[in-house]
């Protein structure tokens, strides 16, 4: 070949590189903004969880009826939700984590389906259930990450294969369950195993080929973290000490210090940054990882953190510590909502976290400063409040596990360590400012003991029991709303059960939320009253979701009860609910629902 | 945690693994019949009956005993002590190790979830020496759908170095002898 045509086609080659990666990128933006699809778990990059979809309002969707159903013939919990781009969905489940793509022109017809085999030896070391929260769609791709710790990229046509990657190793405890997210060229996902001493980060691959671009750990030094202490903030000022990713845990522990990262991941395409939390330092025993048995000296960071990187580069831009050295497993990957917002007169580019040790936290997300942080379950007691300078709790000593010691039970403590929300994501209205919130309203004794490290077996070293909130209506979950601005409860509505759930709001003025017993339940955004319920076929932990099909509006949510909230469906909560008043009423779950996945999909009737 | 204490406890584990799973292998051969046809309750039956009896308790699977190192019969199944609804110490320490080990996939208080069963429930069937297999050696394919699989916790030492007390607890959970929750502990005989 002559060397001038050469030069021509590897230039052309290059540029359709280049056009395709811009095309990934504009692809999803492009999704997003037609609200006929669900084009990602969280709705948008912002991660709202709103639809400007206005057919059903508050006033016709007491109309509201099943249309069609479909069984993923899986028992276990099924959390994240389906996606829809176009005339297809496409929904996964638990461990085998099937992926079925649905054809919606032919009421759900299976276009295709891809099951992969797995050793089930992953299945124990998946420490709350089998789960998944879900698929990602980037084109004419579909990433998901298997229990196994495989990231695959299925052609969306086919189903076929594109690529597979090895992001862990189960033998070690690590596992796959987040759902992952696309930006431009790249494909992140995270990593679980925080109850298994695995080491956590969030790992970018090539959309196109699988490769790893990047891997930024949750522990360890700068380098692996890919921080640069003079660049990175902390607290609107550069962190300055290098290596506080070893500094502030005892000797060796940060390499099996956890951090995990399976929570949600959102992305601002305006500043270039990708947002997520990570996970609880292990052991739940605080002794083991306390620097000559000193709090001050013990954040067992980046634990507990919430980080912004630059979505090419993967270098933290800023970070915060929510929980330093956590003493309760207040795990903290709950998912990062970005919204402008008013803080004091001025308007705000802003992240807004609810926190599962109990505080909701609104943050500048374009330099980590602390901008509000309040308690968003009237409960929380093992801190007073977060101090605004430091952006640290102020700990409750009789509510805190290492001032009390190990093996002894400290009692009394809120929230319990599912958190006063975990992984179900709250959703925000662009039109009222207000987020909606499933929440849970639980409380726990908490004993820590020593523990010794083996790989690949549990890493836990605390006994733990849970009950509803005291004192309270003896429900174990609220639905809220709640202002980041002021950092207040708008209006709270009682569960029976923890709400575990995605909650959904749309122009409509009605919201909708699962619950632990089956009900999908749809509120008006004003004031949080009931409109509509229907009892589905399992428990709710999957999130719902909005979409318009031939100009139709539908509502689709994945039943199947399981996660943590499946651990207690057989027993309900601890014995200690006797004294309890209302609660001693509030059997086992397992009264109320038993295990299946199945997808409803709900519209109004045609005439509506 | 120091590389050379992980290294010994792995160790610790492994030769523990090795002693119970021989001593499993020898004693079942030794004493007892094909499995299947263990009578439910012959781990009862060899428990020693006690010698007082707690005022309105029935003290029938209590241990003679209450020095955890004691507590076990002739055939080397360990015995749990509940006096005035409080327990011996190797019990208590299995509460707070299946809390730790076990919990998360067969409940609170052994009463079982969504994806694994009740322990409470299947120690009425399971004798110890089964119990210690399926601990330290796991199953799979369990379950409607084969997607349950109870791991190996043969080389974990906070499991292995504790199965006697932790088989105490749910023991007396699956007798019910003790409820739900924490239990109390009641003073050493010594």
């Amino acid at each position: 070949m002559n060397p001038f045509v050469r030069c021509l086609l590897v230039t052309a080659a290059i540029q359709a590189a280049t056009t395709t990666v811009a095309f990934a990128n504009d692809d999803i933006l492009k999704n997003q903004k037609d609200p006929a699809n669900w084009a990602l778990q969280l709705g948008n990059y912002a991660g709202q969880r709103y639809s400007t979809l206005d057919q059903i309002t508050r006033d016709n969707v007491k109309n509201l009826r099943p249309i069609w159903q479909f069984s993923t013939g899986v028992l276990r919990g099924h959390e994240g939700g389906p996606i829809v781009v176009g005339d297809t969905m496409y929904i996964s489940t638990p461990f085998p984590n099937t992926v079925y793509a649905l054809d919606l022109n032919d009421n759900g017809r299976i276009k295709w389906k891809y099951e992969p085999r797995q050793d089930s030896s992953v299945i124990p070391v998946m420490c709350c259930d089998t789960v998944t929260r879900g698929v990602a769609v980037a084109g004419n791709k579909l990433f998901l990450g298997q229990a196994d710790n495989t990231l695959v990229a299925l052609d969306t046509e086919t189903g076929k294969v594109l690529w597979s990657a090895k992001n862990g190793d189960a033998s070690k405890g690590e596992t796959l369950t987040a759902a992952p997210l696309v930006v431009k060229d790249k494909v992140y996902v995270g990593i679980s195993g925080g109850e298994f001493g695995v080491r956590g980060h969030l790992t970018a691959y090539d959309i196109n080929t699988g490769k790893m671009a990047w891997r930024a750990y949750s522990t360890g030094p700068d380098k692996d973290v890919m921080i640069d202490p003079q660049k990175t903030m902390m607290l609107g000022k550069p962190i300055g000490e290098p290596d506080l990713g070893i500094k502030t845990w005892p000797a060796d522990q940060w390499k099996i210090g956890g951090g995990t990262t399976w929570g949600w991941y959102t992305y601002d395409p305006e500043l270039n940054l990708i947002y997520y939390g990570t996970g609880n330092p292990g052991t739940w025993n605080p002794a083991q990882r306390a620097v000559d048995k000193d709090r001050a000296k013990s954040d067992n960071k980046w634990s507990m953190t919430i980080f912004a990187r630059d979505a090419d580069t993967g270098q933290a831009k800023w970070v915060f510590q929510k929980t330093p050295f956590d003493e309760w497993d207040y795990d903290g990957v709950n998912e990062n909502i970005l919204a402008d917002v008013t803080v004091g007169g001025t308007k705000r580019k802003a992240l807004i976290n609810f926190d599962r040790n109990g505080f909701a936290y609104t943050i500048d997300r374009t330099n980590g400063e602390l901008l509000v942080a309040q308690k968003y379950d009237p409960s929380v007691n093992w801190a007073s409040e977060i101090d605004m300078k430091t952006g640290r709790p102020k700990v409750n000593d009789k509510y805190s596990t290492f001032a009390q010691g190990e093996d002894h039970n400290t009692t009394g403590v809120c929230p319990a360590a599912l958190g006063s929300k975990d992984q179900q994501p709250a959703s925000y209205s662009p039109e009222s400012g207000l987020l909606y919130v499933p929440t849970n309203h639980i409380c726990m004794d908490y004993e820590p003991f020593k523990v010794e490290y083996s790989a690949g077996q549990p890493y836990v070293g605390a006994t733990l029991s849970m009950y509803p909130a005291p004192d309270s209506h003896g429900g174990m979950g609220n639905f809220i709303a709640w202002d980041p601005s002021a950092g207040k409860i708008v209006w709270s509505k009682p569960e029976r059960f923890a709400v575990w759930s995605g909650a959904l709001s749309t122009k409509g003025g009605v919201g909708f939320y699962g619950t632990l017993e089956g009900y999908l339940k749809a509120f008006d955004l004003k004031d949080g009253k009931d409109l509509y319920n229907f009892k589905t076929s399992s428990g709710i932990i999957g999130n719902v979701n909005t979409y318009m099909h031939k100009g139709k509006q539908y509502i689709a949510v994945l039943s199947g009860v399981g996660g943590w909230a499946g651990i207690g469906l057989a027993a309900g909560l601890t014995g200690e609910q006797e004294g309890l008043g209302a609660v001693g009423a509030h059997k086992a779950l397992g009264e109320y629902t038993q295990l299946g996945g199945t997808l409803t999909v709900f519209a109004l009737p045609d005439n509506q | 945690m120091p590389k050379y204490l992980i290294g010994l406890c792995a160790a610790v584990g492994f030769t523990a693994t090795v002693t119970l799973g021989t001593a499993f292998g020898q004693q079942d051969a030794a004493q007892k019949p094909a499995q299947g046809q263990t009578p439910p309750n012959q781990t009862q039956n060899a428990q020693t009956p006690p010698t007082q009896n707690p005022p309105g308790g029935n003290a029938a699977q209590e241990a003679k005993v209450a020095d955890p190192e004691e507590l076990v019969d002739d055939q080397g199944v360990p015995l749990y002590a509940v006096r005035d609804g409080k327990v011996d110490q190797g019990t208590y320490n299995g509460y707070r190790r299946y809390a730790s080990s076990c919990h998360v996939c067969h409940g609170p208080d052994g009463l079982g979830s969504s994806f694994a069963p009740a322990l409470a429930d299947s120690l009425k069937r399971m004798d110890y020496w089964q119990f210690t297999d399926v601990v330290t050696n796991g199953r799979k394919n369990m379950g409607a759908t084969g997607d349950k699989v109870m791991p190996t916790f043969g080389s974990d030492p906070n499991v292995m170095l504790n199965l006697a007390d932790i088989y105490r607890y749910l023991k007396a959970r699956s007798d019910d002898k003790i409820g739900r929750g924490r239990p109390e502990r009641f003073k050493s005989a010594s």
